[in-house]
This record gives C-alpha cells, structure tokens and sequence, in this order.
C-alpha cells in the first residue's frame, strides 16, 4: 500500500517500531519464563538479569511433586477442554449443516434467534446458568463446565455460512450413490469442511482452556479447579513465592502455545472468520 | 440440530428469561432456594448503592481510554504490517502471544512487573523517571490494567484490520496515484473509509468486552476490587454479590443494567459514526 521505495527512512522507522513492538511483546514472557528457573533467593534480589544465574529446575519438581493438586487441575483443564472442542465440533457443523440446506417448518425463525442470542452479552446468562446447574445438581462436575458450552451461536452462524457455499453437487452426487443425508454429512461434507473445523478447534480449545469465571462460579471444591483457579488459588497460598507462580503460569501456556503453533494460520482465519467479514 | 436446540434452549434461552424475571425477586440462596417477589425494590436499591457507582464509574472510565486506544494500536500495527516488508508473517506471530496466553496467566506475571521491586520500577529508575506502587496506589491501579489489556487485545483486532485492509482493491490506489495523492491522501479517502465498517466492528466488539472486565480485576485484588475499590468493576461487584453475600436476586438486577449500559454505548457508538459518514 505505502510505495516506500522512495523513502529509505520510512522502511527503517517500521522496522525500527515492529520490532520494538515486538521486544515489548516479548518482554514479560521471557521474564516469566526465566524466572521459572530461579531459585527464590535471585528472584527477590532486584535485578534484571533474563538469564538465571543458577539454573534450577527445582520450580517445577515442586509444583508437580509437592503440590497435589496441580496435576489434577491440569488434568481437569484438559478434560473440560478437550471434550467441550469435540462436542462443539459435532454439534456446531451438524447444527449450520441443517440451518444451511434442510428446510423445516420453523427454519427461519431458528436461524434468527441464533442471530438474535448472538448480540446478548454473556455475563447475564451466568447467574441464571448457576441456578439452573445447581437445580441439576451440577456445580462441581465436569458436566457442570461442558454442557453449557458445547454448543456456540458464533460458530453455528459460520459453518452455516461455510456450508451455504459448499457445491451442492458434490451431495447430490453422493445421495445419487445411495448415501442418506448422515452419511453424506460424515463422508463427504465434513471431511471438506477441515479449514473451518479446524479454525473452530482452536478457537473453542483456547476459550475453554483460558475460561476463567465460569469454573470459578460452577467449582467450589478445590479438586474439580480448572488451572486457571487453581493458579489463583496458589497465589494466595504462595503469595512471595512467585517462582512456583512462575514455573505454573508456564506449565498452563505450554499446551495453548503448542495448538497455537500447530493451527497458526487457522486461528488467524478463524479471527477473520468470527469477525468482520461474515 | 436437536441437541444444539436443547442446549442453546436451556443454557442460554432460558437463562436470559430467568435473569429478566428474577431481577424482580428476593432470592435466598442459603439451604432450600427461596424466591420472593420484591417488585422494583432491586432497582431501588441500587440507587443509594455507593459501591455500584464507583464500580460503574472505574469500568466506564476503563472503557473510555481502552477502547480508542487498543482501536487506534491495531490499526497501525496492521498498516505496518500491510506494507509489503520482509519478516511479516515472523511479526504477526510475536505480536498474537499475548492473545492466546490466558488471562490468569497474563495477570499473574504483570503484577509480578508491577511489584514494587519488580521489573517495570526497576526500568523507570534505570530511566531516571518516578517508580510507583501500581499494585498498592488507588491511583495507579486501574491503569496497570488497563495498560496490559491495551497490549494484550490489540493483535486480535489487528488481525481483523489486516483482512479488511487486503480486501482494498489495489486499482483504486493506482488510480489515486495517476491522479498524483500523496500516500496520506490516499490514506485518508481511500483506506479509511474503506475501514469503517471494520472499525464499527471492532469498536463494538471492544465496548462489549470492556464492559465484561472480570478475570484481571479479580486476580489484581484478590476478588476485594481494592486497593479502595480502585478496580472494582460492575462484573466483579455482580460476583460479589451473587456469591459473597448469596443475595442473588440484587445481583441479577444489577446484569440487566450492565447489560442495558452496554446496549446503550453500542447505539451511541453507532449513532457516531452514521453523523460521520454523512460527510
């Protein structure tokens, strides 16, 4: 867009700002990450040395050996994670598929109340949804984190766009072969829709994994924590100790850190997918 | 279908009916749940609540320098990002860490900066310039917030702008560029309104969240919203009341008036930039 070649200096100043940018970006993640490796004593001595003096790695021995519960909070993070991505995957697709080419009396009226619900902020719905998990008897169960969020309006709204522009052919064809519309959904469908899957699992695994209020108002007991509460527990229970802090705070972004790498350039897709443009 | 039905039915349907209906009830939480119908007394209530007016003005004072700023940053780090220079997709990748990294986590390693001996005084005194307690100062507070949120949502906007600013025509600039613009006016009668259905979103998107503040204010303070109610936000005051005090019932009145401020900032936004876009 900016011709730059004629302005030499104009290039330096955007390198110069990016990068900057960058190393601001950077900054408290190196800082965390050193400090994970630091023995408690070169923490509380101020100074700004990134690299650890004397490299331990007696932080994380502590944090999953002598504290029981870190591991199980992991575990429940990953569990509530990991099926609130399946069952969004299924039921969000099934649901745009069926919003986007099966007519059914009360089709329309469905998709806009998925377009209307869209538009509520979500904190109303919270104390409501305390209420009614607690009536099921819910609060401090897994099923008390996944049910309510294994459905999402936003990505009903874009795999029904997604589908809207799918060759309807390729269906015809398959129902031709004799296929009925589940199978044609599974075998033919789904396995070309992977971009937008793909957008969603990341998207979905990373809201799950970092929701904060939710688990907080759903579990009371400290076994059932998600990371996110278990963190914040621990530092009212460490509260000086920020290399214990530190080395959690770092075991919980290594996983979001891993997808992230690995769906990179769907998560960017899904940004603009969810966003603007639909 | 069915099952997305079900659930959208009765964790999200049903939840926005009951906040409706039982912002209009006494609701006793304690043992067996008890509802008593209290009329307008919640509202009322709310009026000579001190504590809701400070946490309505800390979170609308949040939204306020927030929003632009976070706004105006995406936008030019997508426009630098737009410019065809080597190392972008390197760039895109750095400046999104903060944006995947939980809020939790993020919290937790800023206060560790903010520290009174942390990494953020000992660089302001390495710069000769005044240290400050951030955690501790009722002044300052509110600000390490939102100075972190500011860096920490930005990529994700910038991200939307750099889609938008790729679906700008190249021809159009060629033109302008025959008829001898500058690159600034070019900036300013091409690109920018190319933009503004991309920033009405992004604005919009960026109230909504502004207004939902939680996770940072509540790790910050430990739930209180301290020091001396500095962050406390409607969100956390809702929390508060919901589950420090079980008083139910006053909490849900005080989601239907976040929800109406947020509904209200969207229209007043949105009337802003109609005015602007008749000239």
């Amino acid at each position: 867009m900016l011709k730059t070649q004629n302005f030499r200096w104009w290039i330096w100043l955007m390198y110069g700002g990016l990068t900057l940018y960058a190393i601001v970006t950077f900054i408290p993640f190196l800082w965390a990450l050193s400090a994970s490796f630091k023995p408690l004593s070169e923490i509380s001595a101020s100074g700004t040395n990134f690299i650890p003096q004397e490299f331990t790695l007696e932080n994380y021995r502590q944090i999953f050996l002598q504290e029981p519960l870190f591991g199980r909070w992991l575990l429940n993070s990953a569990i509530v994670a990991v099926f609130v991505t399946l069952f969004n995957l299924l039921f969000n697709s099934m649901a745009g598929y069926a919003l986007a080419r099966i007519r059914f009396p009360g089709s329309s009226l469905l998709f806009f109340l998925i377009l209307a619900v869209l538009v509520v902020p979500a904190q109303i719905t919270l104390l409501p949804r305390f209420l009614i998990l607690r009536s099921l008897g819910w609060l401090n169960s897994y099923q008390g984190l996944i049910v309510p969020t294994m459905v999402n309006a936003t990505f009903i709204f874009m795999m029904r766009q997604f589908f809207i522009n799918f060759p309807k052919e390729l269906e015809e064809a398959a129902q031709l072969d004799g296929l009925n519309r589940f199978e044609t959904f599974f075998q033919i469908v789904l396995p070309l829709a992977k971009p937008a899957l793909a957008a969603q699992t990341i998207f979905i695994f990373m809201s799950s994994w970092n929701e904060f209020l939710l688990p907080l108002v759903v579990m009371s007991n400290p076994e059932m924590f998600t990371l996110p509460i278990g963190l914040n527990a621990f530092k009212g229970q460490y509260v000086t100790f920020w290399n214990y802090i530190m080395a959690a705070s770092m075991v919980f972004t290594l996983p979001a850190l891993v997808i992230y790498a690995f769906f990179n350039r769907y998560f960017i897709q899904g940004v603009t997918f969810t966003g603007g443009k639909s | 279908m069915t099952p997305a039905i079900v659930i959208l039915g009765a964790f999200l349907v049903l939840p926005i009916i009951c906040a409706i209906v039982l912002a209009f009830y006494r609701v006793q939480l304690l043992g067996e749940v008890d509802f008593r119908f209290a009329g307008l007394r919640n509202f009322i209530r709310i009026q000579d609540d001190e504590r809701v007016w400070i946490a309505l003005q800390n979170t609308i004072q949040y939204v306020l320098i927030v929003v632009p700023c976070q706004t105006i940053l995406a936008l030019l780090l997508a426009l630098l990002l737009n410019a065809k220079i080597r190392g972008r997709s390197w760039f895109r990748v750095a400046f999104f860490l903060p944006t995947v990294t939980s809020s939790a986590v993020l919290t937790l390693i800023f206060m560790w900066i903010y520290n009174s001996n942390g990494l953020l005084n000992n660089f302001l005194s390495f710069l000769g310039l005044p240290t400050y307690n951030w955690l501790g100062d009722p002044e300052v507070a509110l600000k390490g917030i939102m100075l972190m949120n500011i860096w920490a949502t930005a990529p994700l906007f910038m991200v939307i702008y750099l889609a938008a600013l790729q679906d700008i025509p190249e021809s159009l600039y060629e033109a302008a560029s025959i008829d001898g613009a500058t690159t600034w006016e070019k900036f300013w009668c091409i690109t920018l309104p190319f933009l503004k259905p991309v920033t009405f979103f992004v604005i919009t998107i960026g109230i909504i969240g502004t207004f939902q503040l939680f996770d940072q204010s509540y790790i910050f303070s430990n739930g209180s919203g301290g020091p001396d109610n500095s962050t406390l936000t409607i969100v956390l005051l809702i929390y508060q009341y919901a589950f420090n005090r079980l008083d139910m019932g006053y909490a849900l009145a005080l989601t239907l008036i976040l929800a109406l401020t947020i509904m209200i900032a969207t229209l007043i936004q949105r009337y802003f930039f109609k005015e602007e876009s008749l000239d």
